[in-house]
């Protein structure tokens, strides 16, 4: 293993990081970069790799200065071929490496799909538990940087269909720099969903920020009348929606899922059924989405908690429009939320 | 500008939870109106304001739970409110003659933003509209959910209507089902009552028997001529006689309060109703002394439908100035009770019993009922007593004039 020169942010920031006990200010993009840099150095079975991770640094500029560091076998670019890639990727992990395979976006993952469904997905059960596929992909998902209908969709509820896989979606600076440590940890394939829109995203991080656990979901903002279940992009509208209910005097819950497989019954039940009403928030598409599992779920698990049906902000049922007011329109938007939470309140007329 | 409060409904109450507001702001208020429903170990109790003006400000959502003392709203002022109401009486004449007669119902339906809305419900055919959460409450609680308004999405009933109106039920009729919660927290408000009147109160106790051949004589000619329900009962006889003894006799009629005796201002006559089940609440006639037997006996018939009904005033909960308890006609000759803290004498009423009685020298049978004291000895003494006894006894003999 060649040791390459970190580039200077990283250099930056790392040191940032392990310098001082305050919290850094940095970007969604830098979280995850650092987080890759965290793996890599800890442990030398973990590689990068996809289309243009390395000498171009990502296509969202995630893994910038990552080659320079750690050279082009452990920063590797992989042709466009994103089935071959992440099929050799099954077979690292499969021989004892803990490969990272980044898809450029969800979109381009469905070229993948044989790899990750019949492959990484069903090995340990078709091997006889002989061996597991402790494989991480990441890959972009979402709408709002009019990239269009081909790079712009939101297809991890898909994903979160397949059982032998895990489904994370980190929405937060602490998650997206937490979250995929112990997804290298887990002994099968594990799906990281990053938003696109949050990779600019500012804010601050504890200087000691690490690991963070994967398998509960979190309660963003607590409240008693209406609970708002989303996850990834649509986070930050839906507490931005709650701060609008609050202007009103209703005092939403907003639950981060964090996860999609497994999903957090427990929490998403709890909260149900002490705010008696949900409204589900997911940029995927309304039909057979993860919004309507969830949506099964609470009806399964908490009808008899409810004072409302609940109901669901999700994406039109179009392909994601290029023009910029018909994107923002086909997507959940603060205001969509807060009418469909004060409608479960009987108070949308 | 001033603050409504929530009262203390009892010496023994601590907070209350606000189940209902019977006013938004805007709203002008008189005092004597009842303004917000409050659910207190008692049970509901319709709060009365005392204030004359506007409803400034709603302070408590309906759910909290406060203590004693909590500003639930503020009112503006009478004057400040008539200031604003220069053109209102013009203004609400005229929209008082276009608008249209206002919908029974004010939850009406109201139109789900189809964003959310999985499909409209089905027209209400027949079908009550209530959430699960309603109707689970509703089963738990044997609560008939024709009886409930709803306010949820399209109007209908949700969990939180449910418990408001918990206390709308018929207590009896929970309490025939199953344990109902309020009965057992009147039982604990009963126990920690009696227990605190056992251990600060010297009772004294004292018996004495009356003749009220009189009264039944006159009370069977009064209703002679009377349909059923304006007929006059004896219990309002001898309300109307304890309130008029307890004007003559003062020291019986007030609150023992932080080592001192207080005398009330006016004679309200608590009432002991029995609730079957286990409860018991005494509400108060107020100026029982002053208005007439028929008056009385009307408050007293309402008095008892609204307490089996959960619905009774606060003025009505808090202002008992002394207690009557009678077991009725299948009570037993004579009750000695426990005193109502901080009031400061309970009279006991027995059942009328047909005696053999020396009347003008010679034995007659004559209907007997034994009247009891019991008696704050902080506050009064037995001779004193004797002596309010039997003005009572007095009175009874000539019911005509009472």
């Amino acid at each position: 293993m060649r040791k390459g020169q970190p580039d200077r942010l990283t250099t930056g920031l790392m040191q940032q990081i392990a310098d001082r006990s305050e919290p850094v200010e940095l970007s969604y993009r830098e979280a995850v970069r650092a987080a890759i840099r965290d793996a890599m150095i800890r442990d030398e079975r973990v590689f990068l790799m996809g289309e243009d991770v390395g000498r171009y640094g990502g296509c969202y500029a995630v893994s910038k200065g990552l080659q320079a560091e750690f050279g082009p076998e452990r920063i590797r670019d992989a042709p466009l071929a994103e089935s071959g890639f992440t099929g050799a990727g099954v077979g690292a992990a499969i021989a004892g490496m803990r490969p990272i395979v980044e898809l450029m976006t969800v979109n381009f993952s469905l070229l993948a799909l044989d790899q990750i469904l019949n492959s990484a997905a069903t090995l340990r059960h078709m091997s006889g538990n002989q061996f597991g596929v402790p494989l991480v992909i990441r890959m972009a998902t979402g709408a709002g940087r009019q990239l269009a209908a081909q790079h712009s969709h939101s297809l991890e509820g898909w994903y979160a269909h397949i059982p032998g896989i895990k489904v994370l979606a980190p929405a937060t600076l602490e998650d997206a720099r937490g979250m995929l440590w112990t997804a290298l940890q887990d002994p099968d394939p594990v799906l990281i969903f990053e938003n696109i829109v949050l990779y600019n995203m500012m804010g601050k991080l504890a200087a000691d920020a690490g690991p963070v656990e994967i398998a509960k979901a979190a309660v963003r903002h607590a409240g008693r009348d209406v609970s708002l279940i989303t996850y990834g992009g649509s986070l930050w509208k839906t507490l931005e929606a709650a701060s609008l209910l609050a202007a009103e005097n209703i005092e939403a819950e907003v639950i981060d899922l964090r996860s999609l497989r497994p999903l957090d019954d427990a929490t998403i039940i709890a909260s149900v059924s002490k705010t008696r009403r949900a409204v589900i928030i997911d940029e995927g598409w309304r039909s057979g989405g993860i919004s309507a599992e969830i949506y099964a779920r609470i009806v399964e698990q908490a009808f008899w908690e409810l004072d409302a049906p609940p109901g669901r902000v999700c994406s039109e049922e179009t392909p994601i429009p290029y023009p910029r007011h018909l994107e923002q329109a086909a997507i959940p938007q603060a205001s969509k939320i807060v009418a469909a939470a004060k409608s479960a309140l009987g108070r949308g007329g | 500008m001033t603050e409504f409060r929530m009262p203390s409904l009892g010496a023994d109450m601590e907070a209350g939870t606000l189940v209902e507001w019977m006013v938004k702001p805007g709203d002008r208020v008189k005092r004597g109106d009842v303004v917000a429903i409050v659910e207190t170990q008692k049970g509901a109790i319709e709060v009365e304001i005392f204030e004359t003006g506007e409803i400034e400000q709603i302070l408590v959502d309906v759910g909290a739970k406060v203590p004693v003392g909590t500003p639930l709203a503020k009112i503006r002022d009478a004057p400040d409110a008539m200031a604003g109401l220069d053109v209102a009486p013009a203004k609400e004449a005229l929209a008082a003659s276009l608008a249209p007669p206002p919908a029974v119902a004010p939850a009406a339906p109201r139109l789900a933003l189809p964003s959310i809305s999985a499909g409209p419900m089905p027209p209400s055919v027949g079908r009550i509209r209530a959430s699960p959460a309603a109707r689970r409450l509703a089963q738990t609680q044997k609560l008939d959910l024709a009886t409930i308004t709803g306010s949820g999405p399209l109007g209908a009933i949700i969990a939180q209507d449910v418990e408001g109106s918990r206390a709308v039920a018929p207590l009896l009729e929970k309490k025939r089902a199953e344990p109902g919660l309020d009965l057992e927290a009147m039982r604990a408000a009963i126990a920690a009552a009696m227990t605190r009147s056992k251990r600060e109160i010297p009772h004294y106790y004292l018996e004495h028997q009356v003749d009220v051949t009189p009264c039944e004589a006159w009370l069977a000619q009064t209703n002679a001529t009377r349909p059923p329900d304006k007929r006059l009962l004896m219990g309002a006889l001898a309300v109307k006689a304890v309130a008029l003894a307890a004007h003559r006799f003062p020291t019986f009629n007030g609150f023992y309060r932080e080592g001192k005796f207080e005398l009330a201002r006016g004679v309200h006559v608590g009432v002991a109703i029995a609730i079957r089940g286990g409860g018991l609440a005494a509400p108060a006639i107020r100026d029982a002394d002053r208005i007439s037997c028929d008056e009385l006996m009307g408050r007293m018939r309402d008095l008892i439908q609204r307490m089996r009904s959960g619905r009774i005033r606060s003025s009505e909960i808090a202002d008992s100035t002394i207690t009557i308890s009678s077991l009725g006609e299948r009570g037993v000759e004579a009750l000695y009770g426990i005193i109502y803290p901080p009031q400061v004498a309970l009279v006991g009423v027995g059942k009328i019993v047909a005696r053999p009685w020396i009347v003008d020298g010679a034995i007659a049978p004559r209907s007997i009922v034994t009247l009891t004291l019991s008696g704050d000895h902080r506050a009064n003494d037995g001779h004193a007593g004797a002596l309010f006894l039997a003005e009572i006894g007095k009175l009874l003999r000539e019911p005509e004039k009472l």
